[in-house]
């Protein structure tokens, strides 16, 4: 259940120390002495060039690295507390849903209720609860016309929104979302988009989207977490580090909204005291400058 | 060439999921399908290779009948590139994935040792060619999917949602091969919701929606056409989005570009 609103600005939801972890087999390092800390209630976005260890990472949030894919996992990773390394995966899953990048490895029910259901079933929850929790997922996702088919008939864009309302039917402290909305079309994207950051923000949900797509994610986040070989190279707010040379230099996908203000900043006059991440903040910077 | 003459098609759960598409792709042309979820887009380019034939209607490739020919016949002129990788990708190795289609096309095996080294290269995954594709990140197994259709050359390639899963480098290095196949003279079909990406491209646009084509025109035009871009869930770029919102200040309301962009509000900007 999500904390107490005190109790989360000071607990961390995620805390990283010297992490490396290595694919059984592999001759390198997936990821390399990674150490970050994410507060309970942030919404985080993870990105970076792809291979750089992004979905790794995430395979450590809820233990199915080291416990599901074995391999050499070094230095300390705690979740809400808890040591992932000392926990089994189904305790884990309690406190950290994941939202699979390719949603055909999540999904195996025959339809999509049950799968949506399935969840639930594992951790007991009695049968009129369930019942609520599954058709405020299914509304929440925008899916209920789909409740009786079979999620392996569905377009990939509604089979993301099947992997995305079985995860939030549970209610987690912490998703963990690794590109949850690649085979949606734009508004239907931002639609979810829109749901999680709700889900964010009224019931105190830690989000951590992996994405590439920064023109349409940027506007929700307060935390951004840059990967490159495996490392993290840059973390903080996203006006920081979305304007940051190295960003731009390492190829992570700036909001054209972002380095249109730089280019126009760097041969014209026009100077802000917010480097905008979206349309609207530089729409408001050009109209302030613009009216005469 | 490839026409689409009035083409329907339901399937066998019965969904109706075109109905009525008429179209041409002349050859050497690069084109955006577009729209939202549902509105029939992988439907239509299945047809192009013939995995899906017409319930109604008729799909001509190089004048030749869909419904009268084989799958295998025509993929060798028409390249497809499947939106999960995971539904293409089967070998041991990323070499072996790539080599898979030669071999059943009969090329020699030097021409498939070339082949290889040149599709691996192009696509940045020269050091991944012993390793097993389901050892790769997603984004690297889209690139060995595209990587095993390229290397038999159709004439005309298709890719379903090439963009998804590529950081923003490799998507622009996507970007300029497009332009190089196109540039060559081959016909290129992408499926994308990735507004930038065609924004940067800026190839000829076709809109879907529910089963029917919404709108046809460059890519400059279509987005910034409000209303259609809304019946078609379709986000405009964020250029086009901010010159909308400042025509007040008798912008033109069709830039695309960010260079163009730029163009235009300097000079105002040095103005005012």
């Amino acid at each position: 259940m999500a904390p107490h609103k005190d109790e989360r600005r000071t607990l961390a939801a995620i805390e990283a120390n010297d992490l490396t972890y290595t694919y059984p087999n592999a001759t390198k390092h997936a990821i390399q002495n990674v150490s970050l800390k994410i507060k309970k209630g942030e919404f985080v976005i993870l990105t970076g060039p792809s291979g750089c260890g992004k979905t790794t990472l995430c395979r450590c949030f809820n233990g199915l690295i080291p416990h599901f894919y074995q391999g050499k996992l070094e230095g300390e990773i705690q979740i809400v507390g808890l040591n992932v390394v000392d926990k089994p995966i189904h305790e884990l899953a309690i406190h950290v849903g994941l939202v699979f990048q390719n949603p055909e490895n999540q999904l195996f029910a025959l339809s999509v209720e049950k799968d949506v259901a399935f969840g639930l079933e594992n951790l007991g929850v009695p049968r009129d609860e369930m019942l609520k929790q599954v058709n405020w997922a299914l509304e929440t996702a925008g899916i209920s016309d789909l409740r009786e088919r079979t999620p392996h008939e569905l377009s990939g864009g509604q089979q993301q929104r099947v992997a995305i309302a079985s995860i939030i039917a549970m209610r987690p402290e912490i998703m963990v979302l690794d590109e949850p909305t690649s085979f949606l079309d734009p508004v239907g994207a931002q639609k979810i988009f829109t749901v999680i950051r709700e889900l964010n923000e009224t019931l105190g949900i830690t989000v951590i989207l992996v994405e590439h797509r920064l023109d349409l994610a940027a506007r929700y986040t307060n935390h951004v977490i840059v990967m490159d070989k495996g490392q993290v190279v840059l973390d903080g707010a996203p006006r920081a580090v979305l304007s940051s040379e190295k960003a731009r230099l390492l190829g992570v996908g700036i909001p054209k909204a972002t380095r249109l203000y730089q280019v126009l900043s760097e041969e014209t006059d026009l100077q802000a005291a917010e480097v905008p991440v979206t349309t609207e903040g530089i729409v408001n910077i050009l109209r302030k400058r613009l009216t005469p | 060439m490839i026409a689409v003459e009035n083409v329907y098609f339901t399937y066998p759960i019965g969904i109706e999921a075109l109905k009525g598409v008429s179209l041409t792709i002349e050859d050497g042309e690069f084109i955006a399908i577009m729209g939202q979820n549902g509105a029939g887009k992988t439907t239509l380019i299945k047809h192009f290779n013939g995995l899906l034939k017409p319930t109604r209607g008729d799909i001509l490739v190089d004048g030749v009948n869909t419904k009268k020919t084989s799958v295998a016949k025509l993929a060798q002129t028409v390249g497809f590139v499947f939106q999960n990788p995971d539904t293409q990708l089967f070998c041991e190795t990323v070499e072996d994935e790539v080599a898979f289609a030669l071999k059943n096309f009969g090329f020699k095996k030097a021409t498939i040792e070339k082949r290889i080294v040149w599709a691996l290269n192009l696509l940045g995954l020269t050091e991944y060619r012993k390793t097993s594709p389901f050892m790769l990140s997603g984004g690297e197994r889209k690139r060995v999917a595209l990587a095993s259709v390229l290397a038999w050359n159709p004439k005309v390639v298709v890719l379903d949602e090439p963009t998804i899963g590529q950081d923003y480098q490799q998507k622009e290095k996507l970007r300029q091969f497009i332009i190089q196949l196109n540039t060559q003279g081959k016909t290129v079909v992408i499926v994308t919701h990735d507004v930038e990406f065609v924004a940067d491209c800026n190839p000829r646009v076709i809109l879907m929606s529910e089963g029917k084509i919404v709108g046809d025109d460059v890519g400059k035009k279509i987005f910034a056409d409000f209303n259609l871009l809304t019946q078609a869930s379709i986000v405009p770029p964020q250029i086009t989005k901010v010159f909308m919102e400042l025509r007040d200040f008798g912008f033109p309301p069709d830039v695309v570009d960010l260079y163009e962009a730029r163009e235009i509000l300097q000079r105002r900007l040095n103005k005012t």
